[in-house]
């Protein structure tokens, strides 16, 4: 492993405090994501490509912004892994870049309806903006 | 009795009638929803990466004026309901993040000594179901309604200890309070799309209807939630089935809503 993905691999586990070894790639994670069908890489493999130093190809991927946040994977992982986590401190890596947030105030009045809640709003900035 | 009440930045404005609902409801039941004075926005979603600390202070702020008036915090918004205990839990548990929050604190240092709870908690644990059941003047008798948990009510459950996460009961335990009969549906406790209405309404799109399908198919005449974000998914995306405040059905059922034009 390249000392750029060691850096890469060590900072995100910091963030998310998850232990990516602990995976036995049940595939659980995936199999229960309400956003699989919409992502490129899906939870297991953000397990698996963290801990073996790919994090590249998950930094530059729209998969970061799929995930819903729902915690399914986290419930149900039989081994207490927690992918979520893992997905948003690549995510937080990701917008935490200077000029890369996923989604700016700007972009907003262009998504609103009349009905639509202030929390979708907070949330969207939560996920997707540093 | 009295408990600190956190009503969140939804419900002062399109769900403005589950807070109303929940005010109303709480007061029959003896209770009074207090609100924390300038209390800010909970951000709508708990941010797992432990070095964020800043998003989590308004949680830890509410938290702690509860605290300072000794009594428990109570949410209705299953969003505030999430972050907020998901806050608290780390306040107790994570001594780095708590010794990092605090630092913003200055003299009102907090390490997660308030108990928090949902509302439908509150009428389960602080009031209790054969109670409201004794209070109920108009029983929605042979209604079938289904209960929608959604995500943020249930997990993640080792914060949450709501419920069974994956064969909860507590709302088909106060459909059954109110008069009226549960109906079970598979998709009760999957996710409606929450915010990336925003950013996909189509995919929202995909995932509200598979909610409203399974409740349809199972019988329900409508169905319950807590959650403004679950109900505007739900409405925008399906037409099937009606989907209403838990809050408001449990004040029609006590006789205390004002709007009798049914």
């Amino acid at each position: 492993m390249s000392n750029k993905n060691e850096y890469l691999r060590d900072e995100i586990i910091r963030i998310s405090g998850v232990n990516p070894k602990k995976c036995m790639r049940c595939g659980k994670c995936s199999g229960t994501c309400p956003a699989y069908d919409e992502m490129e890489y899906h939870p297991h493999q953000f397990v698996y490509m963290v801990e073996t130093g790919d994090i590249e190809p998950l930094l530059n991927s729209q998969s970061l912004y799929k995930c819903l946040s729902c915690f399914a994977c986290v419930d149900r992982c039989p081994r207490g892994v927690e992918p979520a986590k893992v997905v948003e401190a690549v995510r937080l890596m990701a917008i935490r870049k200077q000029g890369a947030n996923h989604m700016t105030a700007n972009d907003v009045p262009e998504k609103l309806d009349d009905d639509m809640p202030q929390q979708a709003i907070v949330s969207a900035f939560r996920k997707y903006t540093k | 009795m009295k408990v600190s009440y956190f009503p969140g930045c939804t419900l002062k404005n399109k769900a403005i009638d589950l807070d109303n609902y929940a005010r109303l409801s709480a007061e029959a039941l003896g209770i009074t929803l207090e609100e924390i004075e300038n209390w800010q926005c909970c951000g709508g979603v708990f941010t797992t990466s432990k070095d964020e600390v800043a998003t989590k202070l308004s949680s830890v702020r509410a938290l702690k004026a509860a605290q300072d008036k000794a009594q428990p915090l109570v949410t209705v918004c299953s969003a505030c309901h999430n972050v907020i205990k998901q806050t608290n839990s780390a306040m107790q548990n994570d001594g780095e993040f708590a010794s990092k929050v605090n630092r913003y604190m200055a003299d009102d240092q907090y390490y997660g000594g308030t108990r928090v709870y949902h509302y439908l908690e509150m009428l389960r644990d602080l009031v209790g179901f054969e109670n409201i059941k004794a209070k109920v003047v108009n029983p929605l008798t042979g209604k079938k309604i289904g209960a929608y948990y959604g995500c943020l009510l249930l997990r993640p459950n080792t914060v949450m200890q709501m419920d069974d996460p994956e064969n909860p009961s507590i709302i088909e335990d106060f459909i059954r309070a109110i008069g009226a009969e549960p109906v079970v549906y598979p998709y009760r406790n999957e996710c409606c799309g929450g915010y990336i209405a925003m950013e996909s309404p189509e995919f929202a799109k995909k995932k509200s209807k598979a909610v409203v399908n399974s409740a349809a198919k199972a019988g329900c005449d409508c169905i319950v939630t807590a959650c403004p974000l679950c109900k505007y998914n739900l409405v925008k995306n399906t037409s099937d089935v009606p989907v209403i405040y838990f809050t408001e059905l449990l004040a029609q059922a006590l006789g205390v809503k004002e709007d009798t034009n049914e």
